[in-house]
């Protein structure tokens, strides 16, 4: 009796932990996670993937569930009274191996199947891709050039990639020094930036809105904060977008006259670049159309006057080890850099 | 048992014997005269000389726990970074030197040598024979594994660890963006563990072919063998490939070749090839042994023997082959083409089905037999429940469009701590409650025991558990901190919280051992009443391990008076040959397990030691450019060679003539 009571305990401790194993944790909080490619992917590129995931992890739930059920079933389960000494048949037993085995296989044999033909859906777009863009890692940021046979219209931006809604872009891939993987989770799986190697992939949103993105293999210091924002737009907007990436800077801005602008040549022209002026750094984001984006640093911080001035001057802290220094600058030189700066639209 | 068409290895009738049967109970004169011939010498000499199987085992074993918890105080150090969202308690550098010795830890200085421990503890005695085929390379291997951890943490406390990563991809880990010695390091010490695990192999191949007890046929033998073997075969075909990567990144990082730089024609993804090509056989290494200890040890508490015994050694040997072929797993989002990423997801899904047939025999197994609620069960039983759930994350992250989104993220995080401590760190600490009393002649403490694996049980899922949602809601391996608007807050929260009861887990184990060995119950010789030839020795077992080498008939030699089988012959422990001219044991033939030679097995000895530690202090002045210090180490390393290769006439083997071995009923 004592042992059964103690068979009966453990059982129920046992079962009590499985809601825990099943259910997810907080549904609210995952609805809100930008990076949530399990439930909200968009696009021909994820989306059979997110099926694929819906298909698996039902099943892998399915089958924990069997077998936890099994083996609570085999630890509890009535046996006839025996001489405590014993020893069962070795034999016995067998035909577990051979149905439980044969059952797996099957399933297996039909997983294979329906991967392939996710991959063989996902790997390449159903039509032609017009658009193309390189997207280039560098530590601890992102490189966005716009191909186009005409040089005349291609250009260079940081970070944040606009695409029309409802058409395939492509998404050329290579690296500046180390390995970086592109992964904009709710549009297309991740591929690696392998320096010496161009790799390419391909993204289609169908809904307009900002997808997050995030560098997913390793790259030293900065890794946890090397973001970008993939802009889905509808057609004109987009077309809008490339209008005004084209651009050189506002003339209005960049005379020599202004404090602000002569303070930027002095101590960030080494690294950035503003198209149209003297600045042609290329170690750091073209800031041409700075104003243009939503984020700055990677995604770490927002792009507002208050956290632009935050990030100058203590770069360091926010971001440990990236190659932008902490600028110390006196309350009147703030003010003119950020004036200046404000008008880089 | 006919010996009469073995060949004779030797003319030379000097060297033929007819080895003597008889009985040596303990008490009698035979048997004092064995524990005189086998007994190493007391103090730090016998320390330093022992080439005991059970002594280096059990060293394997502590050092290895030791590790495991330096690793696991590395692990608690991350989770509470990332308790929460913008935590600043590290450093990223710091973090990043903290995550990758915690991988480099957990995976090769624990993981394998743990096994390493139970093995070199455990084959001899399963298998009948009084030490491992090679005693003094046992020993040099267990010291190259010490003095290379140690190697690989020398630059901890300066604060210029290995930062890459365990597996260390190029070119983060190259000249150009590593400049501190944090790689030479990792990269030198892998290149020396790798001459450990290398020669600890080819002993435990060589130990199985050879060091047999006489009847025990390539079919008798415990599954933790097989695991044990696969896991060998695979270090051998693979410890070269990730030897060789190392060397070439030194060599990249010292000398200016260009292995790996891409600036002159070098390629990044020739690493990524090399380090999977053995890093997934590796995985497999270092889970087939703890299967072994579980599909050995699950049955006694079952009061059965393992359903389908053929077919579980099969599976074990059928997961390394097919382990050779899943590496690319690893590299699915490098840009390769897809058809061939196909054959390797197939494959990797492939290897599940082996794992199918072990899960499937251990529920049959339990589902069968009648179940002892002993704390060692509980490990083994839970792991089941971990082993199956890691399975399947491990399906999931095989389908390679899948592979894209959950690969470098906490999903595959959550599946790799499922199936190294799920299917690794459970059975293990269920193997050292089951062989505890063998280890050390006394029971480890029952309730405590109970209280240990619950703890640890819901800490593990607690913990772990949510990190496969953390990877699913898009959280990258590796960043040390996130901002609070990605969404990943409470799951981080939680596995933290888990991590550290999972530690108490662990903690309460330490207490148990300590607490147990010193007022724990005494244990006998066979305290579960299990089936297999270590039991049938004293708890713990004498230093010749067997009086008598003993003669097998069949896989459970201790429940064969009890297991239902009509005409089944009998094996003979009490009775076998006596081999007491000095360290001697028994040879016998690869499969058939026929007595071929009597081994003449070399006793304690230096000589391991110092080709450990010079070999290891060659290494050391590689890694400062010591020059003349290496060539100095190297000259002596070779002199210790000579020495220990020194040709000893007693050492010279014998070849068995003359008598049939007397298994009961054997006409």
């Amino acid at each position: 009796m004592v042992l059964l009571a103690r068979i009966m305990i453990t059982t129920f401790s046992m079962m009590a932990f499985i809601p825990m194993l099943i259910l997810p944790t907080e549904a609210v909080e995952a609805a809100e996670a930008p990076l949530n490619y399990f439930l909200y992917s968009d696009g021909p590129a994820a989306k059979p993937t997110m099926y694929l995931g819906w298909v698996l992890t039902g099943l892998s739930l399915a089958i924990c569930l069997i077998i936890t059920l099994l083996l609570l079933a085999a630890l509890i389960r009535k046996r006839p009274k025996m001489d405590q000494r014993a020893i069962g048949n070795e034999g016995k037993g067998i035909h577990w191996i051979y149905i439980g085995t044969g059952i797996s296989t099957l399933i297996l044999f039909g997983l294979v199947i329906y991967s392939f033909m996710v991959v063989n859906k996902v790997a390449k777009p159903s039509q032609p891709t017009m658009l193309a863009f390189t997207v280039t890692g560098y530590g601890w940021w992102w490189k966005i050039e716009y191909e186009h046979d005409d040089p005349a219209q291609r250009f260079v931006t940081a970070n944040e990639l606009h695409i029309p809604v409802g058409q395939p872009v492509r998404i050329k891939l290579k690296s500046a020094d180390v390995i970086h993987a592109f992964w904009v989770p709710k549009l297309a799986g991740k591929t690696q930036m392998v320096p010496g190697l161009i790799n390419q992939q391909w993204l289609q949103a169908d809904r307009p809105g900002i997808y997050s993105g995030q560098c997913v293999q390793f790259c030293g210091v900065g890794h946890a904060h090397m973001g970008l924002e993939v802009v889905a737009e509808r057609a004109e907007d987009f077309e809008k977008w490339l209008v005004a990436q084209q651009q050189m800077a506002a003339s209005s801005a960049i005379s020599n006259e202004k404090p602000g602008y002569e303070l930027f040549m002095e101590r960030c022209a080494g690294c950035h670049t503003i198209r149209g002026t003297d600045a042609q750094g290329k170690h750091a984001p073209d800031l041409t159309h700075l104003n243009s984006r939503h984020r700055i640093a990677a995604g770490l911080l927002m792009n507002t006057p208050d956290q632009l001035m935050e990030w100058i001057m203590h770069a360091q802290k926010l971001k440990p080890g990236s190659r932008m220094p902490s600028f110390a600058l006196s309350e009147q030189e703030a003010s003119v850099l950020a004036s200046f700066l404000s008008t880089l639209d | 048992m006919a010996i009469s068409n073995r060949t004779h290895r030797r003319g030379n009738e000097h060297f033929e014997r007819v080895p003597e049967l008889g009985r040596a109970p303990i008490g009698s004169e035979e048997e004092a005269r064995l524990a005189n011939i086998w007994k190493s010498e007391p103090g730090w000499r016998g320390w330093l000389s022992t080439v005991d199987h059970k002594t280096i085992g059990l060293r394997y074993l502590v050092t290895a726990f030791i590790f495991l918890l330096i690793g696991g105080i590395e692990a608690l150090m991350i989770r509470a970074q990332l308790a929460l969202p913008n935590q600043t308690l590290l450093a990223p550098e710091q973090y990043n030197q903290l995550f990758t010795m915690h991988g480099i830890t957990m995976i090769f200085l624990y993981a394998l040598p743990i096994l390493s421990g139970f093995s070199n503890y455990l084959w001899p005695l399963l298998l009948g024979s009084r030490d491992m085929a090679f005693p003094r390379l046992n020993a040099l291997s267990y010291w190259i594994f010490l003095f290379a951890g140690i190697f690989m943490y020398m630059s901890f406390p300066l604060g210029l660890a290995p930062n890459a990563g365990w597996f260390n991809y190029v070119p983060v880990s190259g000249p150009i963006y590593n400049t501190g010695p944090n790689i030479d390091v990792f990269a030198l010490g892998m290149v020396l563990l790798g001459i450990s695990t290398t020669v600890g192999s080819v002993n435990f191949v060589v130990t199985l072919f050879r060091m047999r007890a006489p009847g025990m046929t390539i079919n008798k033998v415990p599954i933790l063998v097989w695991g044990t073997l696969a896991a060998s075969v695979a270090n051998l075909m693979t410890i070269p490939a990730v030897s060789l990567a190392f060397f070439l990144l030194w060599m990249d990082r010292q000398f200016g070749t260009q292995f790996f730089d891409v600036a002159n024609g070098g390629k990044p993804l020739l690493w990524q090839h090399l380090f999977w090509i053995f890093g997934h056989p590796w995985v497999y290494a270092i889970v087939l042994p703890a299967m072994g200890i579980v599909s050995d040890a699950l049955p006694t508490f079952c009061r059965r023997p393992l359903v389908g015994y053929t077919a579980v050694a099969l599976a074990t040997m059928a997961t390394m082959l097919i382990g050779f072929l899943v590496w690319m797993h690893h590299m699915f989002a490098t840009g390769l083409p897809t058809v061939s990423l196909s054959l390797f997801g197939a494959a990797s899904m492939a290897i599940s089905i082996p794992s199918a047939v072990a899960v499937f025999a251990w529920i049959a197994t339990i589902w069968t037999g009648r179940p002892v609620f002993q704390t060692p069960f509980l490990f083994f039983a839970g792991f089941v429940i971990l082993f199956v759930i890691g399975g399947l994350s491990g399906v999931m992250v095989a389908a390679i469009s899948l592979n894209w989104q959950l690969n470098e993220t906490y999903f595959v995080v959550a599946h790799l701590h499922y199936v190294l401590l799920g299917i690794n760190v459970f059975p293990v600490i269920g193997g050292i409650y089951y062989w505890f009393p063998k280890f050390t002649g006394r029971m480890m403490n029952e309730k405590l025991g109970k209280w240990n694996f619950w703890v640890m049980f819901i800490g593990f899922n607690l913990g772990f558990f949510p990190m496969h949602i953390a990877g699913l809601l898009g959280m990258p391996r590796r960043i040390y901190t996130y901002s609070s608007r990605m969404g990943w807050d409470s799951v981080n929260l939680i596995t933290s919280i888990g991590s550290f009861i999972l530690a108490i887990g662990i903690l309460l184990f330490i207490i148990n051992v300590i607490i147990s060995l010193k007022r724990g119950k005494k244990a006998s010789s066979n305290p579960w009443d299990a089936a297999t030839l270590e039991w049938s020795m004293s708890s713990p077992p004498p230093a010749y391990n067997f009086a008598v080498i003993p003669a097998v008939a069949s896989r459970h030699p201790l429940w064969e008076d009890r297991l239902e089988e009509e005409g089944a012959r009998r094996s003979n422990l009490a009775e076998g040959y006596i081999l007491m001219k000095g360290h001697e044991t028994l040879s016998t033939s690869p499969i058939d397990a026929r007595p071929l030679v009597i081994f003449k097995m070399p006793g304690d000895s230096y000589t391991p030691f110092f080709v450990g530690l010079l070999v290891s202090l060659l290494f050391l002045g590689l890694l400062l450019h010591w020059w003349i210090f290496t060539g100095l180490m190297a000259t002596a390393s070779c002199i210790a060679l000579i020495i220990w290769m020194w040709p000893q006439k007693t050492l010279a083997q014998r070849t068995v003539s003359g008598t049939a071995h007397p298994l009961q009923g054997d006409s």
